[in-house]
């Protein structure tokens, strides 16, 4: 399975990072080769989608902790990205070409009555800070949630509830006013990043590239990993974590690491996403979302480097298309196929081919076994 | 290997079908988005109005289409998803090419797509009341504004008497917004401040910046909130404004007669409980709990009379999938649906072209009226509407009795900040008059 994994990589890779961008910048508008800005924009949604699902299949395919709360290091990635853009709407915002913003808030903050720019807001104007919290944020977060987790030796499905309660517990703070991130409504109608306009083709042609790149740095990173001495007792631990307690390796410590890599994985993810869907709000943080990405990772093929990708990329362009095709039914397309997923194809996507080669050889096998008895002579 | 392949191919496939339905244009057809979620937490309310806005379609259909061209809708499903929101938008603007889109519900959904409209110059028609604080030049909104629910109803219960108002609501935009107007305008008529319940909370300044009392989505236990109603409507001049959404209102109305409580010692006046929710909620609890929108169905007119005979015929004999054929009613935004469908329509016409910029023009040249079932409506300049306000009183079959009405009310998105309270007794609110336009 390894040398076919590679060349899928790299096809892929190619496919994705080359084909796509150069069809869209260079295709003759009205061929059947030209990739439109829309697909391009919607492939670069579905990537970080993408990006999502591997950490969480890090996490629970690898490690063996189910995270029913990635979402929520996803959309901290995105709000602190996103609070930079706020900054940046500046001059051109509603309120600002109304007279009644002097200060350039963002149009929220005028609305709700905020006297001046909070104080946590003011760094969020150099991009560097920004991409800095990207990552620090959700990474400090995912620290003291992990390290007090783990520490008190919660495993198993107790775990899964807490990071469940911890991203609804979120949800329902950003859903507040007062909490200065915009309330239900989030943080929408970005202009600008580092002075490009974000509705420019060019600009999300670069941002899908940039997930591009990102995605496959952290298929990189994962696969290195996995073949580390740290990856084998990675899968020690999901495996029986008791024994590689008493074989003397902290797993405490481990699966902090493990616990914190995957919500940097998970932010950096977020960051690209918002700037290319063009809004962040609280209900990407509801319990609903990150179930989801368990969801695609089942799909895709748990436990597997690129099955996660396959998974967000299938069920999210599945609900694309049926969102138009069948706005009625779509919801029990999606669960019928999960439901013959789970039945049918225990390793997702990716373990179908080996699955097909196994109902292969058995089906040669028996009949090869079929003809035995009759070819001996009695 | 082949297989993952095969996948990627199967994904680009339905990227390309949605790319290929759409160059399929035939000439004499013009293509219309319908942008509501048909799945998820908002398809009890938005599936109506898809299903009105094909009525619609339909109707113009038969009689001609819009300039000699038939609707074509392309409709969608946004699923309660604030993103796929965004990406349904792109998809209609960039992929179908539609000339005009009429959807959203909720106001985030409606920042979701805004950017994406103002980049493409596309045309969204909103229909549901909202807090306003919004004008973008692509989006006309059919909807009440603040001052098209909330002042009116409070004009009523002054004028019934009422000398105190407890304010009641989810805790999101809408109602914080809408809250902040009231209390300006309360106190703009001489209402007290100690006569405002539900409670206050002001920045460091001084400033108000949130009135009244809020719960979150979902939330079940009124009772503390209800006690202290009871105690707040002691004097027996009391009312509740509530802007309490969905399905919260029933723990909430049922606690209210728990306590006690009725219409006639404090009537609650809620701007988010419409006919069509009342097929979700126990309407014998509610008995003459008061309503404010721009339509009822009980108004009338031949042109309602007419409205919703010929939708409720629709219904029996349309073929379309996933419509609910029973226990139908009409509203408020299922109405300013249908207006806005004709408003188009009218501005088309009168444009003589489908051309945004064009259509746009007209709209905003303050001319273009419809005389639905709610009464005429006119397009401001402004993109928002001068229609007539009703107060009704809950009965027992989910049906308002109109108590009042009030004739063409112009809508003003910006009201937060325009009012003069009459006695100084709070200085925060002067600061902000200067958005009085």
């Amino acid at each position: 399975m390894r040398k076919p994994e590679n060349l899928i990589m790299m096809i892929g890779a190619l496919l994705l990072l080359v084909l796509l961008p150069c069809l869209n910048a260079y295709g003759p508008p009205d061929s059947a080769l030209h990739v439109s800005d829309y697909t391009i924009n919607l492939w670069g949604k579905y990537l970080c989608y993408g990006i999502l699902a591997i950490s969480v299949n890090l996490l629970w395919g690898y490690t063996g902790l189910l995270s029913l709360g990635q979402c929520l290091f996803f959309s901290l990635g995105g709000y602190a990205l996103g609070m930079h853009l706020m900054l940046k709407i500046g001059k051109l915002g509603q309120y600002y070409q109304a007279g009644n913003n002097p200060l350039e808030m963002p149009d929220f903050m005028v609305f709700m009555g905020f006297p001046e720019l909070p104080a946590h807001w003011v760094p969020f104007h150099s991009f560097g800070f920004s991409v800095l919290m990207v990552f620090v944020v959700p990474g400090v977060v995912a620290f003291l949630f992990g390290w007090l987790a783990f520490r008190s030796r919660i495993k198993g499905v107790y775990f899964s509830i807490l990071t469940q309660a911890l991203t609804y517990a979120a949800s329902l703070m950003f859903f507040q006013n007062k909490f200065t991130f915009g309330g239900n409504n989030g943080l929408t109608d970005f202009k600008t990043m580092l002075g490009a306009n974000l509705n420019d083709a060019d600009v999300r042609r670069y941002l899908y590239i940039a997930t591009v790149l990102l995605l496959i740095a952290v298929v990189a990173l994962v696969k290195w990993l996995l073949g580390t001495k740290f990856g084998k007792v990675q899968k020690a631990i999901r495996d029986s974590e008791n024994r590689v307690l008493f074989s003397g390796y902290a797993t405490t410590s481990f699966k902090l690491f493990i616990f914190v890599l995957c919500a940097l994985i998970a932010g950096a993810a977020g960051a690209l996403y918002v700037p290319q869907v063009g809004i962040i709000n609280p209900s990407e943080m509801t319990t609903d979302k990150s179930l989801e990405a368990v969801v695609w990772v089942a799909v895709g093929g748990r436990a597997t480097l690129l099955g996660p990708v396959y998974g967000a990329i299938f069920v999210n362009a599945l609900k694309s298309w049926a969102t138009t095709a069948y706005p009625d039914y779509w919801y029990i397309i999606l669960g019928g196929l999960f439901v013959l997923a789970v039945l049918f194809a225990p390793n997702g996507i990716a373990g179908l081919p080996q699955q097909i080669k196994d109902i292969a050889v058995g089906w040669k096998r028996r009949n090869a076994s079929s003809i035995e008895p009759g070819a001996t002579p009695a | 290997m082949i297989k993952t392949n095969l996948i990627k191919a199967a994904a680009t496939l339905c990227v390309a079908a949605a790319t290929l339905t759409s160059s399929v244009h035939a000439a004499d057809t013009v293509k219309v988005g319908v942008l509501h979620s048909l799945s998820g937490t908002m398809a009890i309310s938005e599936t109506s109005l898809r299903d009105v806005l094909l009525f619609t379609f339909d109707e113009i259909n038969k009689s001609g289409g819009v300039m000699g061209q038939m609707i074509e809708p392309v409709v969608v499903d946004g699923a309660s998803n604030w993103p796929l929101f965004a990406e349904k938008a792109k998809q209609l603007l960039e992929v179908d090419k539609t000339a005009v889109t009429f959807g959203c519900w909720t106001s985030v959904s409606r920042k979701s797509v805004l950017p994406v409209y103002e980049k493409n110059n596309g045309l969204l028609f909103y229909p549901v009341q909202y807090e306003g604080e919004e004008l973008s030049k692509n989006i006309f909104y059919t909807a009440e504004a603040v001052g098209q629910q909330a002042t009116p109803a409070v004009d009523y219960l002054l004028a019934e008497g009422k000398k105190k108002f407890y304010l009641l609501g989810s805790d999101y935009v809408y109602p914080q917004t809408t809250n902040l107007v009231l209390l300006e305008y309360l106190l703009s008529k001489g209402v007290p401040i100690a006569n405002i319940g539900g409670g206050l909370s002001k920045d460091k300044a001084g400033k108000v910046i949130s009135a009244g009392k809020y719960t979150p989505f979902g939330h079940t236990d009124y009772q503390q909130i209800v006690a202290e109603i009871k105690k707040f409507a002691a004097s027996g001049d009391a009312c509740v404004v509530s802007t309490l959404n969905g399905d919260t209102n029933v723990p909430f109305f049922k606690e209210y007669a728990a306590a006690g409580l009725t219409a006639e010692d404090c009537p609650v006046v809620s701007f988010s409980i419409s006919e069509d929710e009342f097929r979700g909620l126990p309407a014998d609890q509610l008995v003459g709990q008061l309503g404010c929108w721009t339509y009822f169905q009980s108004i009338e007119s031949p042109a309602n009379k007419k409205f919703i005979g010929d939708f409720m015929s629709w219904l029996k004999t349309t073929e379309v999938p996933g419509i609910q054929k029973e226990g139908r009613v009409t509203c408020s935004p299922m109405v300013l649906s249908y207006a806005g469908v004709y408003l188009w329509k009218a501005a088309v016409e009168e444009a003589k072209s489908f051309d945004v910029d064009k259509v746009r023009k007209v709209l905003e040249s303050g001319k273009i009226s419809f005389d639905g079932p709610g009464g005429t409506v006119t397009m401001q300049k402004n993109h928002h509407l001068t229609k007539n306000v009703y107060i009704g009183e809950t009965t027992k079959d989910g049906q308002f009795k109109i108590l009042k009405s009030f004739d063409n009310v112009y809508g003003e998105p910006f009201l937060k900040g325009t009012f003069k309270t009459s006695s100084p007794a709070k200085g925060e609110t002067t600061k902000k008059k200067k958005k009085a336009a």
